[in-house]
C-alpha cells in the first residue's frame, strides 16, 4: 500500500440533473421514528441573485442520534425507515427543501455532545468544489455549549442557525445559503 | 481528529477568476478549519450503495453500466464506442469495495439531454448520457460509453470545453465525496479550458485525464480507457460507545 495523490474536484456544471433520477428530498416516511420537520432555503450569490441551478446535499443522524453508517458503533437504535441522506436540487427561485426529522445529539469527542445539526453541502456551476455547511436549530438550547459553533466567531454563528417556524401546523426551518458577501454563510475546511 | 483540511496543491481554489461564474458564487470570508467528528467520518455512501445493491440484483439497474443501450429504446447510441474503467482508492493506495461511482456527459455531438443546454447540436434520441455502477472487490468500475464530444459555452470568446465525462463519488465518508470531471489524452482544448487550468499544478491536471489502454481496448469492439480514482479517507478512528454519548442519546 503505497500513498495515493487525490484526485482534484471539478464543477458539478449545470447538467447535473441529469445525475438527479428521482426526488431525493423525501427522508422521512410515515414510519419513520421523530419529530417532522421540513428544511428549506434559497441559495444567492454575491450580487443577492438566486442560484437556480444549485445542488444541496444533506447527511445527518436519525431521532436518536445514530448514523446509518459502520463507523457509528454506539447502541443507540438504527431505524429502518431512516437512512438520513438527501439531494435536491434548487428550483428557478433558488429554492430547496428536504422533509424529514429532527436529529438527536451527537457525539464531539469522549466527553463532549454535539447540539442537533444537519451537514450540508452545496454543488453548484462556479463552485470548483462543493462548499460543506451545517444547518443547526435556532430554538435548541444545546447551541450554547456546541463544539464547533464555538469555533466560528460569534457574529457569524447565526448565519449557521435553521430559524424556526410554524406553517399549517408543520415545523419548518428556513436555511437560506449566501456563497458570497455579506451574511455569508459560513463554510468549513474539512 | 484535526484533518489537514483541503490540500491547495491538488483541489482548484474557490475563486477562480478565469472561469467568471466564480467571481460571484465563491465565499470571501475564510473557511472554519472544521474537525473531523462522527459526522464527518460517517457518510451515507455505505447506505446509497447497500441500497442500490437491491436494485442491482434486478434487471433495472444491472444495464446501467452501458450508456451505449441505456435509454433503453432498443438502439444503439450514435458515436465512438469506448470503454472506461479504473480503480477507486484511499490514499493508502486501498481498493474501496463497492461504492457507487455514478457518470453524466454529453453525446457524441457534444449536446447534454437536459433543458438548459441549447447548443445547435442534434440530441441523439438513443443516448441518455447517465451511468451508475458500484465498484467490485478490487474496487473497479467498469463502463461502456460513447465519446463525449466537446461543446461551446459563453464564459469567453470562442470558449470550448474540451471532452468530459462527469464523476460522482461517496466513498465512505462525508469527508471522501467526490465530484470531478475526467478528459480524454492529446486534447488540444485542455490548456485553453479554464475550468481543467483551475486546478493548481500540472501535475494534479494530469490525474483528471484518463491514459489511453490498449489492454482495456476490446478487439473489434471498442476503445478503452484507465481512469483511477482516489478518494480522502477519514482520519479520526471510529467511535466506540462511551458514556456520554450514552447519556445523550437517552
Amino acid at each position: 500500500m503505497s500513498g495515493r495523490a487525490l484526485t482534484p474536484s471539478q464543477t458539478v456544471g449545470p447538467f447535473f440533473h441529469i445525475m438527479l433520477r428521482e426526488p431525493m428530498n423525501a427522508l422521512a416516511t410515515p414510519q419513520t421514528a421523530g419529530t417532522r420537520i421540513r428544511i428549506e432555503g434559497v441559495v444567492y450569490d454575491g450580487d443577492r441573485a438566486v442560484v437556480p441551478d444549485a445542488m444541496v446535499e444533506i447527511w445527518q443522524a436519525n431521532a436518536a442520534g445514530r448514523y446509518r453508517h459502520p463507523a457509528d458503533l454506539r447502541p443507540a437504535p438504527l431505524d429502518p425507515a431512516f437512512v438520513g441522506f438527501g439531494r435536491c436540487g434548487t428550483d428557478e427561485r433558488g429554492f430547496y427543501s428536504f422533509d424529514t426529522i429532527k436529529p438527536g445529539p451527537v457525539p464531539f469527542d469522549a466527553q463532549r455532545v454535539q447540539a442537533p445539526h444537519i451537514s450540508m453541502l452545496v454543488f453548484a456551476r462556479g463552485l470548483l468544489d462543493h462548499l460543506r455547511t451545517r444547518a443547526y436549530f435556532d430554538d435548541e438550547r444545546a447551541n450554547a455549549d456546541d463544539p464547533v459553533l464555538h469555533l466560528v466567531p460569534q457574529q457569524r454563528r447565526p448565519t449557521l442557525l435553521a430559524e424556526h417556524r410554524t406553517d399549517a401546523g408543520r415545523v419548518v426551518y428556513r436555511f437560506d445559503i449566501v456563497l458570497q458577501g455579506d451574511r455569508e454563510t459560513v463554510f468549513f475546511d474539512l | 481528529m484535526d484533518g489537514p483540511g483541503r490540500d491547495p496543491s491538488t483541489f482548484p481554489p474557490y475563486l477562480y477568476e478565469a472561469y467568471r461564474a466564480t467571481v460571484r458564487r465563491s465565499p470571501k470570508q475564510p473557511l472554519i478549519p472544521l474537525p473531523q467528528t462522527l459526522s464527518e467520518i460517517t457518510g451515507p455512501g455505505p447506505a446509497i450503495s447497500a441500497a442500490l445493491h437491491q436494485t442491482v440484483q434486478g434487471a433495472v439497474g444491472a444495464e446501467d453500466t452501458d450508456l451505449t443501450t441505456n435509454m433503453g429504446t432498443g438502439t444503439e447510441a450514435m458515436g465512438e464506442r469506448i470503454i472506461v474503467t479504473g480503480r477507486v482508492l484511499d490514499e493508502h493506495g486501498a481498493p474501496l469495495v463497492g461504492t457507487l461511482v455514478e457518470i453524466w456527459q454529453t453525446n457524441a455531438a457534444g449536446r447534454y439531454r437536459h433543458r438548459v443546454d441549447q447548443h445547435h447540436a442534434p440530441l441523439d434520441p438513443n443516448f441518455l448520457g447517465y451511468g451508475r455502477c458500484l465498484t467490485d472487490t478490487n474496487g473497479v468500475y467498469r463502463f461502456v460509453t460513447i465519446r463525449p464530444g466537446a461543446y461551446p459555452w459563453q464564459n469567453h470568446p470562442n470558449a470550448w470545453r474540451p471532452a468530459h465525462i462527469h464523476f460522482s463519488l461517496f466513498g465512505p465518508s462525508w469527508v471522501s465525496r467526490l465530484v470531478t470531471q475526467m478528459y480524454f489524452p492529446g486534447d488540444p482544448l485542455q490548456p485553453l479550458d479554464p475550468i481543467f487550468n483551475s486546478v493548481p499544478t500540472g501535475a494534479a491536471q494530469a490525474r483528471l485525464v484518463a491514459q489511453y489502454a490498449h489492454d482495456v481496448t476490446q478487439e473489434g469492439y471498442a476503445l478503452g480507457f484507465r481512469f483511477d480514482i482516489v478518494l480522502r479517507g477519514p482520519r479520526a478512528t471510529p467511535f466506540e460507545p462511551f458514556e456520554a454519548a450514552q447519556r445523550a442519546t437517552r
